[in-house]
């Protein structure tokens, strides 16, 4: 789950990691009232769980209160497209008004969850203010990392080399250690799947302070975290994603596809985009019913993705185990019937009462073809597109 | 031979709620051999009339001489129980629940690091030997059938594709090991690898991989060193978006390695027979065993 930067300031406030002085505002006057307050030169910055924001006028600086004012009312109300979003962009409810610094350096810091070390890692890079995945592109020997021991935690030494591996000046060593502990105690005690400061700032007074936060909370651990929980902006999903998170079902848009696909099992999903783009049309979304969805939960995930602007044609591949096939081709045609669904589907249906939902289906009079397995419905699939014509 | 699972399984099931129930009635009805349930409070019950219940999985294993455990509580309790099974020393234990927190997974992978036991999951499908009848999952076992193919997959519906491909192509499996979609799990493809390797039922593997993580990277190294069997190879989500979590918490595009690309790569490279499709996976193994 993602949560707002000034979110991720008032957790690492919390946790005594130094952040600039900042407000949140919803309204323009409240944007001016805060930087009068805070005084001299103050940045707005739009408040959107997207990232690129800086360069599409998300952030700005401003001398005076009334600026601040003018700059919030640009943005509020509005959406925000960065290379991160949808063409739709994301809306603005929320600007950040926050001081500004005398900065001498910029540095990276970051700790995610590595899978393959079974551990937090802590990444640490004197290139501040790049994007990580770049810097580990072009110079990866100029990201430091170290592992967290799962039990210990991150010790004080292991957080004192990567202040001296980010080379800070000798009067900020001790601080940035403790920041850096600090962080990542933020990380597990609120069982983040990341946390990162980019960029973290030395000041011309060789203080260290976070400028930026970014932090993700890990969606299965929210049961322990009720706080954490309420702090979900739905108005930052796509409503289509926002409809599937609330029927329970792993649901993902992708930008510019035209086959829909439903299909039980992650796996099975991600092959069955795969043989879609293969068949010659890129994927609309990944779309997992999960293994015991009731009628309801197929009804809604049929909707959802008829739903979707962009679906010229729907591929359907189960192959129940858990999840029965009559059930989902009861949920499918209620689903159809109601909305006077036209699109024309494939379906592939294997495994726990294929035969009855195949027979269901049959039955329904929608414009169904059927395919025998995966390899079966990538060319029923490409026959069907090429009768539908049109391209990517 | 079969691996991990096979005659002499003695199987513990723990948290019988509506899911596990079905499941261990699925287990039962294939023929493994269920020797214990175990859940709070039904003490000197029985499950379905036969097996009896236990309290604590101590207290089973001491009284029923199990030695492979499936967990199917919830999320939120399946650290506690996967530690209290590697405490009561079975041999293998193979969590189903999916959603577990991963920092819930990074402390349990540090705690059994020095312990005898074998951990698969969580999150995954569990294990099933089709010659000795030995089922700890979910995997079907009416789409199965004897054989010398061994399968391993993060996935567990696209295992039940892959079984489903091999059995029309006509061929049966050794031992099918999902080892499950979070990115922090116990027994990994490495692992497996070397269990088939060695098992004299397996004569060729096939491997099933998905986007996020560097797994099926270090798969690629070891069969380069050690593996002679033939190994058919598919990696889903070449068409995923890089940066969305596609359903499985590992399944994830963070980083080059993470890419399907780089994975066929690298096992291609390692000599592995790479479809491009997962829907091919069984043509393919009928054209390198012939």
């Amino acid at each position: 789950m993602n949560i707002h930067e000034y979110q991720a300031k008032e957790i690492l406030d919390k946790f005594g990691v130094p952040t600039p002085h900042a407000e949140v505002a919803s309204t323009p006057a409240e944007a001016k009232e805060i930087a009068s307050r805070i005084g001299g030169r103050v940045v707005v910055k739009a408040q959107v769980h997207a990232g690129g924001r800086g360069k599409v006028g998300g952030v700005k600086l401003v001398d005076s209160p009334e600026e601040a004012e003018k700059v919030a009312a640009s943005l509020i109300g509005t959406r925000l497209v960065t290379k991160q979003t949808g063409a739709n962009g994301v809306p603005v409810d929320k600007v950040m008004i926050a001081e500004t610094l005398d900065i001498k350096d910029e540095l990276y810091l970051s700790i995610v969850i590595d899978g393959d070390v079974g551990a937090p890692v802590v990444m640490a890079s004197t290139e501040g203010g790049m994007e990580i995945e770049e810097v580990a592109e072009s110079t990866p020997e100029k990201i430091f990392r170290v592992a967290g021991d799962p039990l210990i935690g991150l010790t004080t030494y292991h957080a004192r080399d990567i202040a001296l591996a980010l080379e800070v000046p000798a009067k900020a060593v001790r601080a940035t250690t403790k920041l850096i502990t600090d962080v990542y105690n933020v990380f597990i005690e609120n069982d983040c799947s990341l946390v990162e400061i980019n960029p973290l700032v030395i000041t011309e007074d060789d203080q260290v302070i976070a400028l930026d936060a970014k932090i993700n909370v890990e969606d299965d651990a929210l049961f322990r975290h009720p706080d954490l929980a309420k702090l979900r902006d739905p108005n930052q999903q796509d409503p289509l994603e926002q409809r599937a998170d609330k029927a329970d079902l792993a649901y993902v848009k992708l930008e510019g596809g035209r086959v829909g696909c439903m299909v039980n099992g992650a796996g099975l999903a991600m092959a069955t985009m795969d043989i879609t783009k293969a068949a010659g049309a890129d994927p609309a979304n990944f779309l997992d019913i999960g293994g015991s969805a009731d009628q309801d939960r197929i009804e809604e995930a049929f909707k959802i993705i008829i739903d979707d602007d962009d679906v010229e044609m729907i591929l359907v591949n189960l192959f129940a185990g858990i999840a029965r096939s009559d059930i989902v081709a009861q949920g499918i045609v209620a689903a159809a019937k109601e909305t006077n669904a036209t699109v024309p589907m494939v379906v592939a249906m294997r495994g726990t009462n294929a035969e009855e939902g195949i027979k269901i289906l049959a039955d329904s009079g929608l414009n169904i073809t059927g395919a025998p397995d995966l390899a079966g419905a990538a060319v029923v699939l490409k026959e069907k597109l090429l009768e539908l014509g049109g391209s990517n | 031979m079969a691996i991990l699972v096979g005659e002499n399984t003695r199987l513990l099931v723990q948290g019988l709620g509506r899911d596990g129930s079905f499941q261990a009635n699925r287990t039962r009805e294939y023929g493994t051999n269920m020797v214990a349930a175990v859940h709070p409070g039904r003490d000197g019950t029985k499950f379905e009339d036969e097996v009896p219940y236990f309290s604590t999985v101590a207290k089973a294993v001491e009284e029923t001489g199990a030695n492979t455990g499936v967990i199917f509580v919830p999320a939120p309790f399946a650290m506690d129980a996967i530690i209290e099974q590697v405490d009561a020393g079975l041999e293998l234990v193979v969590c189903i629940t999916e959603g577990v927190p991963v920092l819930d997974m990074v402390k349990v992978m540090q705690y059994i690091k020095d312990k005898p036991t074998r951990l698969i999951g969580s999150n995954c499908p569990g294990v099933l030997s089709p010659a000795s009848k030995a089922k700890v999952g979910i995997v079907p076992g009416n789409i199965v059938q004897p054989g010398n193919v061994g399968v391993v997959s993060r996935s567990g519906t696209l295992t039940y594709e892959a079984i489903a491909q091999l059995v029309q192509h006509g061929m049966g499996q050794s031992t099918c090991v999902g080892i499950g979609g979070d990115p922090v799990h116990g027994t990994t493809f490495t692992d497996v690898l070397e269990l088939f390797q060695a098992d004299d039922e397996t004569e060729a593997i096939v491997l099933i991989g998905e986007i996020g993580g560097i797994r099926e990277q270090l798969a690629a190294d070891y069969i380069k060193e050690h593996v002679t069997k033939p190994v058919v190879a598919a990696i889903a989500g070449s068409s995923a978006p890089a940066g969305k979590r596609m359903g499985h918490a590992g399944a994830i595009i963070t980083g080059k390695a993470a890419l399907a690309s780089e994975k066929n790569k690298a096992l291609e490279a390692a000599g592995v027979h790479v479809v491009e499709s997962p829907a091919l996976i069984g043509a393919k193994m009928k054209e390198v065993l012939g």
